[in-house]
């Protein structure tokens, strides 16, 4: 029994792993998964970045701020929506990653805004930024431009991964939003 | 300063609720109107909007006159907005196309609520970006505020980093027929199919 859990735990390791390498960032305790950002209209001044991370240390750290080359500055902004209300706000204490826990950055929710970016964020493309955490440090990690017209089934360059990933990601978006408000 | 810091926050909080009532009577109505049709005795007197002179994305002076004699969906918003009108925009496009023929009549427009940075040519290029089916519209901030209060849109500055800013803002899209009566609203994140039936019944 104990060599089957061995065994699978071993196997799920290794899954995990092989999906950790195609973009997945570690950086002492904590991991970054994917970090992506939303494809821009031409003009736009600002972007949303999303990813997850993750904490398996035993100390809780905090995503305090981040940098790039192609924009002004970044901020760390949490977005909710009260009734029909949109309302951003920028977290200037960062965001606390619990000890041991993940949290989300993803449309809807947390986000990391990308404030007077220098070109169009074209689907494809990927932006390399800084990010800083109180406790581990920075880190470089790309940012993978998506196009997230594919987020509401109206993607015509995309194929079906691309429309089941992104309508995924929106009902998730309608969980953290109950999740939040509660 | 807590004083009038406190009044001002307290008006923003009443202005804030009362945008919530509104949008909650709102929200009722497009309801009784997408599941019911009879919304006549409801709507028909609700007229939202005020007279204005502003100017659409091609820099030609536009007016109330615009939305009337078709239906049309009305959003507010801002290009300064990372999520919620680039999403909104590419729904109101992914809705006229599969409106297609049944849809042609349908006008939309997509009024900033951030006059102060989206000039028209901004407006034009992100506009155009999604779809040729939507009218960007800016101008004069003071007529941008008469607008916002006319439709009982909530809008507020909130300060960022730097001595920049970001908007809250009403994120609904609003729903008037070819009479400029108020047909309800199409909230963000909608279902699909139901963002449709309302307009197909616009429409119509």
């Amino acid at each position: 029994m104990k060599r089957f859990a061995t065994v699978l735990s071993a196997a799920i390791l290794g899954l995990s792993s092989a999906v950790a390498s195609a973009h997945d960032y570690k950086l002492g305790a904590l991991e970054i998964e994917h970090p992506f950002a939303r494809a821009t209209p031409p003009n736009a001044p600002v972007s949303g970045g999303y990813m997850t991370i993750h904490n398996s240390g035993e100390e809780a750290d905090r995503l305090i701020s981040g940098e790039a080359s192609f924009a002004d500055r970044l901020e760390i902004h949490e977005m909710k929506m009260e009734g029909d209300v949109m309302k951003m706000r920028q977290l200037t204490d960062g965001l606390e990653i619990p000890a041991g826990g993940e949290v989300e950055l993803k449309p809807g929710g947390y986000h990391i805004m990308f404030i007077g970016i220098d070109s169009q964020f074209k689907d494809g493309e990927s932006r390399s930024a800084t990010l800083t955490f109180e406790k581990a440090g920075s880190i470089e990690v790309e940012f993978k431009i998506q196009d997230m017209r594919a987020m509401h089934g109206h993607g015509k360059k995309h194929g079906d991964e691309a429309m089941e990933h992104g309508e995924m990601d929106h009902s998730k978006m309608d969980h953290g939003k109950m999740k939040q408000d509660h | 300063m807590s004083n009038s810091g406190s009044n001002r926050a307290m008006r923003t909080g009443i202005g804030a609720a009362l945008a919530a009532l509104f949008l909650l009577i709102a929200g009722f109505l497009g309801w009784q109107y997408s599941v019911r049709g009879t919304d006549q005795l409801l709507t028909a007197a609700l007229k939202l909007g005020t007279d204005f002179t502003l100017v659409d994305h091609d820099g030609n002076p536009i007016t109330q006159e615009a939305f009337a004699g078709r239906p049309t969906m009305v959003f507010f918003g801002f290009t300064h907005c990372p999520e919620v009108c680039p999403t909104t925009l590419y729904e109101m496009a992914g809705w006229l196309e599969t409106l297609g023929e049944e849809g042609r009549d349908l006008q939309a427009f997509f009024i900033s609520v951030d006059p102060e940075r989206d000039t028209p040519e901004i407006m034009k290029a992100y506009a155009e970006a999604m779809t040729d089916r939507v009218t960007g519209i800016t101008g004069d901030p003071d007529e941008i505020e008469k607008v916002i209060a006319a439709w009982h849109v909530y809008a507020a500055k909130i300060p960022t980093g730097d001595g920049d800013y970001t908007m809250d803002h009403t994120a609904s899209v609003f729903l008037i027929d070819e009479n400029g009566a108020f047909k309800g609203t199409i909230a963000y994140g909608e279902n699909r199919e139901m963002a449709i039936a309302k307009l197909k019944r616009l429409a119509g």
